[in-house]
């Protein structure tokens, strides 16, 4: 192997590697809120909400789950402007990654709602509360703080996920490593270091959910 | 130069599935046997082995598979091997496969009692035949629906290796688009032949799933006969 390792070239870059990290932790963090927001109000819908409400949501679930996410990207970006719905490349990601990680939360939330004893939802429907509020005010907590685990592996697959909006030209860390790809044809050192990136990035993510978890989960009531 | 959309495109499209699910067998049966290794050396008894291992599954669970395949490309050319596509994707999604497979069958060996374990040693069976007598059987039950489920993953992270150049089910997809342009057709289509592809799967893996809650065996009551 004859091949000489330049790192170097790789590091003048930093400041759009930096900018692309930054990139990437916003819209995982987007995704993340706006996903959880689907989650919840889906899992309502298929937990207590009227028939009429629960086939469609199960359509979207299974749907999305059972189709690779580059493809749902690709529908969302190239496929709906063909009926008249646009968006610029961030926003198409932003769109395609709150869609996906919306089923994938509605099953984990359906399963910690599942996880409440039914006892819970009869003695607050016998203090005269509204099944609403029972869902609101007794329901989601304890199911969300049984699911937060799965939840929590859910978001760091997700953030993984947001290197295939790169395919799009959204901004990120990988859309990053391709233009100083282009630009150095240090493919190698730069993708391997985008990687390490990535992998220190899941792993301060599993440690701040860790945290948050501790923090969040052991005050709440 | 811009045509129809026609049937014959949706055939071409059912034709390039076949790569999709070759690029899946290949990854599967590779990354089972590569995770089957994982997993044994990350319940063995050798403090290193379960450290490295976990390391491995670490590096592959904590990085996109997209830049794993790039640097698989990348790297694999570097090393002076000439690789094409289907050899990348192929090396790159078995190493993905067998990380994820590894994990989940760790968890089945350890959802074995550890009383079985020690049951065979006490009939002086060594390490392998305790292993592979009494343990595997047992985790195989208890592996198969989330393997079944896992599947699922596989077949669609392989649409990845079209970002590579390898020609299969998406990427095709992309090239009818470029001819035709009605890409909400297009992808439409390849999302549903991948869903026919991914749909029966997954059911059966929640079939197995219930199937294997039901025959969990009961507790026996104590001081019955």
């Amino acid at each position: 192997m004859d091949y000489v390792f330049q790192f170097g070239t790789v590091w003048q870059d930093w400041p759009l590697l930096l900018h692309g990290l930054w990139a990437t932790i916003r819209l995982s963090a987007l995704a993340m809120v706006l996903g959880l927001a689907i989650g919840v109000a889906g899992a309502w819908g298929d937990t207590e909400g009227p028939p009429a409400l629960q086939w469609p949501i199960r359509a979207y679930v299974e749907l999305i789950r059972n189709t690779p996410f580059l493809v749902q990207l690709l529908v969302i970006y190239l496929g709906l402007p063909e009926i008249g719905v646009r968006f610029d490349p961030d926003a198409a990601a932003l769109v395609a990654l709150t869609v996906n990680l919306g089923a994938y939360a509605i099953e984990i939330v359906r399963a910690g709602i599942e996880a409440v004893p039914e006892g819970q939802t009869e003695a607050g429907l016998a203090l005269g509360l509204h099944p609403f509020q029972v869902f609101c005010l007794i329901v989601i907590r304890p199911a969300l703080r049984a699911v937060y685990p799965a939840l929590a592996s859910q978001f760091i697959l997700l953030m993984l996920g947001t290197s295939i909006v790169s395919v799009i030209g959204a901004e990120e860390l990988t859309a990053a490593a391709n233009s100083i790809q282009a630009r150095t044809f240090r493919a190698f050192e730069i993708y391997f270091t985008v990687l390490a990136l990535y992998l220190a990035l899941s792993l301060a993510f599993r440690v701040a959910f860790a945290a948050a978890g501790r923090l969040i989960l052991a005050r709440v009531p | 130069m811009i045509r129809g959309f026609s049937l014959g495109d949706v055939w071409l499209l059912i034709l390039a599935a076949r790569w999709t699910v070759l690029l899946s067998a290949v990854a599967f049966l590779g990354g089972g046997v590569v995770g089957l290794v994982v997993a044994v050396l990350r319940t063995a008894p050798v403090r290193p082995l379960r450290w490295a291992m976990s390391g491995y599954v670490q590096l592959f669970q904590g990085t996109p598979l997209l830049l794993q395949l790039f640097v698989v490309f990348f790297g694999a050319n570097l090393l002076g091997f000439t690789v094409d596509p289907w050899s990348a994707a192929a090396l790159g999604l078995t190493l993905y496969t067998s990380a994820f497979l590894g994990e989940t069958w760790r968890g089945s060996i350890e959802a074995v009692p550890v009383t079985q374990w020690e049951a065979g040693r006490s009939l002086a069976l060594s390490y392998g035949q305790q292993l592979r007598l009494i343990i595997l059987p047992q985790a195989c039950r208890i592996a198969l629906p989330p393997t079944t489920g896992f599947l699922v993953q596989v077949v669609k992270s392989t649409s990845l290796t079209s970002v590579i150049g390898f020609v299969e089910l998406t990427r095709t997809g992309q090239l009818v688009n470029n001819a035709t342009y009605r890409p909400l057709l297009v992808f439409g289509v390849v999302g549903g032949i991948y869903f026919v592809l991914c749909w029966p799967l997954s059911l059966t893996s929640q079939f197995l799933e219930r199937r294997l809650d039901l025959r969990r065996p009961r507790r026996r009551r104590r001081g019955h006969r």
